[in-house]
């Protein structure tokens, strides 16, 4: 090969122009992301294939605002959705802190990256916490993987309809009658699964927080670690839209 | 110096320091992150579960030509599940779902493209390795440690998985449905699990370092079409496993903890009504075809790739119609997704939407009708060098077109109420994907030899398997289209039952006599693919004279590849035969005469090193999805 020349080889790509401008650990966490969107997809995908074949059938799948209508401390009120609406609060506010800490990243500041990887850290935690509440109260109140206590009868399906924000509700047992299987087990599965991702979220985001605090970025010279997390971390935080768009709000 | 090159190119986080030494064995042969070592584990594991999954097909295929006669020796083997010589009809059940598993999984998903992805992405691309390499290496132990524990429930003491290797519910869900609905599905589905995992690793690594580790002047249009192949192989496998991951998940939970995703109004022998209620079949069925469907060309697009180069290298022309070859490559891998209704016909699917997926399905044709005529013009009045691997290619092309042949009246969802779930449809896919892929895997071991282990393979053993392994699968699989025509089921364990199906008894002594002459051949090949390994005539550094970057590297591999620096490309893959040259073949990275000196792609560069300015993804991400969520609340 006497006449074939030859190119200095110390960056990663030689090759012109790379197509999406990223380095390859960030193209590998998006392409790693659009696959888990996919996994995704096909629980949430499965869900709705379920919910719909219940359609006009006579054990309707129960209105999510009838059976999350609880919160901490104030037993006894409906409260719609607002317990997992602050949920969702918690988790969207732990990604400002988190492209908070990407942007301190991206200005060497190591103070900083780690102040806000902590709060993300603290963000990740409380949501999990809040999740353990109400799987906890699901889990007390009948919902099981192999059974459903949230069918209502007519009557109070009647009295839940105007039922007004704060106002008392005593389901007594005479209410309530075995609902939809499905309707428990698929939110085990789905908030379950997402769950999983949350929790591995923060043991990752502790061990990122943790080299940001030994120093490990800064001496490297760039904060691109916690960018890559970061992408993870707000991939968990828009699939749980979808998902309390899809489970509770609809 | 080249290794502290080799160091920069993947390893800009973290090791500082690096001194080359040679790896003990346990990293050098086992723990090895070198994608050349990682490429020989998947094939040499590859090609074992190819003799176990083979083994299976000739035990079912004697099952199935003489149902009634007893041979001795299967007790010896098969233990109780070949008490007095015949072999129990659960155990057939396993060895069939078993066998396609195999296949479908480990050998032609895993074996084919692990091997060939791994070994050819970084020498054609001209990287130094995997973008990640300890990926990599995860991803083969993922691989292994799934096939373990597949091989393991044959131990179960209710045998293997045997619901077929697309483990419908309610006979996989209800572990009473069946002796091997018990710990062998439960295997069955932890060793799949272990083999998304791998999948995914190894494709998320493919994918990056084809776009992002290419060396200069290699833009897309010069990629060889294997690494084409392979790219979108990658992106189908990384786009469609996460499904069947899904799919997965809801039929352990189904299986082990009473949900009912899959389950409803089941009555069962012995057992009674069961109390599951709410869910469908159907479902698992639309969730693993969403996966399945994509299977197939994950399957059988690596080995297009590898034919389109080993025919061109030994036609000694251009591959006719580069740009269509990648075209359709694309337009294949994109149909594959919206086409898994196909496999659903007679689910009871509304018409309308079988008519659609109808459409979409014939529609393929035509991308693998491009392939097919490119391959044949490329063949056309070509310098044809019969190599072995120039004969798989060949026989590749053959199959692809009998098999694909029978895919428009499968395709089609009138006929498919015949057809559906007989011996037609089984000769359809064992000559579309299991041939052809087969073929193409052969083309590439034979080709790639030389690179992998440096010696070469003999030539007319070579020969002999190609003629005898081609005869075989067509005697096999074409009296087979003659039975599903009349009706023959598959899956039937005992056809002397059924006194209609009493005239094709000769046809089955036939097809298992022929299965077995393929048996033999597949021997001859693992004599010389071993025997070649360690006594083989020593390979030159280019013996099929080939264009294409990974015979630029010598002949002993190296950790890194290339021993200098690597080598800049100046021209797409196929310039062969060109009239104003003196050699019929002009490499990718030698500089012609009158050509300028530098390549001609842009030369914006890309570091490692994170660029503060460039725009916040994360924060466009954040405030994409915050506003969905405003609108949705």
């Amino acid at each position: 090969m006497s006449n074939s020349s030859t190119v200095s080889s110390t960056s990663t790509w030689a090759g012109g122009r790379s197509p999406f401008n990223v380095s390859y650990g960030k193209l590998m966490m998006w392409i790693f992301l659009l696959s888990d969107a996919f996994t995704f997809s096909s629980l949430l995908v499965g869900y709705g294939a379920i919910r719909f074949s219940y359609a006009g059938s006579t054990t309707p799948w129960p209105d999510p605002a009838t059976v999350f209508n609880h919160f901490p401390f104030a037993h006894g009120l409906h409260l719609p959705l607002l317990f997992v609406s602050l949920m969702t609060l918690i988790l969207i506010i732990s990604s400002v802190t988190m492209v908070l800490a990407v942007e301190a990243g991206q200005r060497n500041s190591k103070s900083e990256v780690s102040k806000y990887m902590f709060l993300t850290v603290l963000g990740g935690a409380a949501f999990l916490g809040c999740q353990a509440w109400e799987w906890s109260q699901f889990i007390h109140e009948g919902g099981r993987l192999d059974s459903n206590l949230f069918g209502f009868t007519d009557a109070a399906h009647e009295h839940a309809k105007h039922l007004k924000l704060f106002d008392p509700v005593h389901w007594t047992a005479a209410d309530k009658i075995a609902g939809p299987v499905p309707f428990a087990s698929l939110f085990f599965i789905v908030t379950g699964f997402h769950g999983f991702h949350v929790l591995s979220g923060v043991v990752i985001n502790i061990i990122i927080w943790i080299n940001v605090m030994r120093g490990t970025y800064e001496r490297r010279g760039h904060y691109e670690m916690v960018e890559k997390v970061g992408l993870y971390w707000h991939f968990v935080d828009l699939v749980w839209v979808f998902v309390f768009t899809f489970y509770y709000l609809i | 110096m080249s290794t502290s090159i080799i160091k920069d190119t993947h390893a800009t986080d973290s090791h500082a320091h690096h001194e080359h030494h040679e790896p003990s064995f346990l990293f050098k042969y086992v723990f090895s992150t070198d994608h050349k070592m990682i490429s020989k584990q998947f094939l040499i594991t590859g090609i074992i579960m190819g003799c176990f999954g083979m083994g299976m097909s000739l035990l079912f295929r004697l099952q199935l030509a003489w149902p009634d006669q007893a041979f001795p020796i299967l007790e010896t083997l098969l233990g109780k599940w070949g008490k007095d010589g015949k072999i129990d009809p659960n155990f057939y059940m396993a060895l069939v779902t078993i066998h396609g598993t195999i296949m479908v999984f480990y050998v032609l998903t895993a074996g084919l493209s692990g091997t060939f992805s791994n070994l050819l992405i970084p020498l054609q691309v001209g990287a130094r390795d995997m973008a990640s390499p300890f990926m990599n290496m995860l991803s083969y132990w993922f691989f292994f440690l799934s096939s373990c524990v597949l091989m393991s429930s044959f131990f179960a003491e209710t045998g293997p998985a045997s619901s077929g290797w697309t483990v419908y519910p309610p006979l996989s869900a209800l572990s009473k449905a069946m002796p091997g609905s018990g710990l062998g599905t439960t295997l069955w589905l932890v060793a799949i699990i272990l083999f998304i995992v791998s999948a995914l690793l190894g494709g998320i690594n493919y994918i990056t370092t084809v776009l992002n580790m290419r060396t200069k002047g290699m833009t897309m249009n010069r990629l060889p079409l294997t690494i084409w192949a392979f790219l979108l192989t990658a992106i189908l496998g990384l786009l469609s496993f996460p499904v069947l991951l899904g799919a997965g998940l809801l039929l352990i939970f189904d299986r082990s903890f009473g949900t009912s995703f899959y389950l409803s109004d089941i009555h069962l022998n012995g057992v009674g009504a069961l109390t599951n209620s709410g869910g469908s079949p159907v479902l698992y069925q639309h969730l693993f075809w969403f996966l399945g469907h994509p299977e197939v060309y994950i399957i059988l697009m690596p080995a297009l790739g590898i034919s389109s180069e080993v025919i061109s290298t030994n036609a000694r022309k251009p591959i006719f119609g580069y740009t269509a070859m990648v075209i359709s490559l694309i337009g294949i891998s994109f149909l594959s997704f919206i086409v898994w209704g196909h496999h659903m016909f007679i689910t009871g699917m509304n018409p309308f939407l079988g008519t659609m997926f109808m459409y979409v399905t014939l529609i393929i044709a035509v991308p693998s009708a491009v392939k097919t005529f490119n391959y044949l013009a490329t063949l056309w009045r070509g310098n044809i060098r019969f190599t072995p691997a120039m004969m798989f290619a060949i026989g590749l092309v053959s199959f692809f077109i009998t098999g694909g042949l029978t895919g428009i009246y499968l395709g089609n969802a009138a006929l498919d109420i015949q057809m559906h779930d007989s011996y037609f449809v089984v000769a359809h896919f064992h000559l579309v994907m299991g041939s052809a892929a087969i073929f193409g895997m052969f083309a590439g071991i034979y080709h790639w030899f030389p690179k992998m282990f440096g010696k070469m393979m003999n030539k007319t053993l070579g020969n002999l398997h190609f003629w005898l392994t081609f005869i075989s699968a067509y005697l096999v699989f074409f009296p087979m289209h003659f039975m599903g025509l009349a009706g023959v089921p598959r899956r039937y364990y005992q056809f002397s039952l059924i006194p209609e199906f009493e005239i094709w008894m000769n046809v089955n002594i036939f097809i298992t006599i022929s299965a077995f002459l393929g048996g033999i051949a597949q021997l001859l090949f693992l004599y010389n693919f071993f025997n070649s390994i360690f006594r083989g005539e020593k390979a030159t550094q280019n013996p099929w004279l080939s264009n294409t970057l990974e015979w630029s590297t010598q002949v002993k591999h190296i950790h890194g590849n290339w021993d200098g620096d690597i080598p800049a490309v100046y021209r797409g893959p196929h310039e062969y035969s060109r009239p104003d040259r003196e050699l019929d073949y002009f490499p990718q990275h030698e500089i012609g005469d009158g050509e300028p000196e530098h390549y001609h792609a842009p030369s914006t560069q890309v570091d490692t090193v994170f660029e503060g300015k460039k725009e916040k993804a994360s924060a466009v991400f954040f405030s994409s999805f915050a506003a969905l969520f405003m609108k949705k609340a």
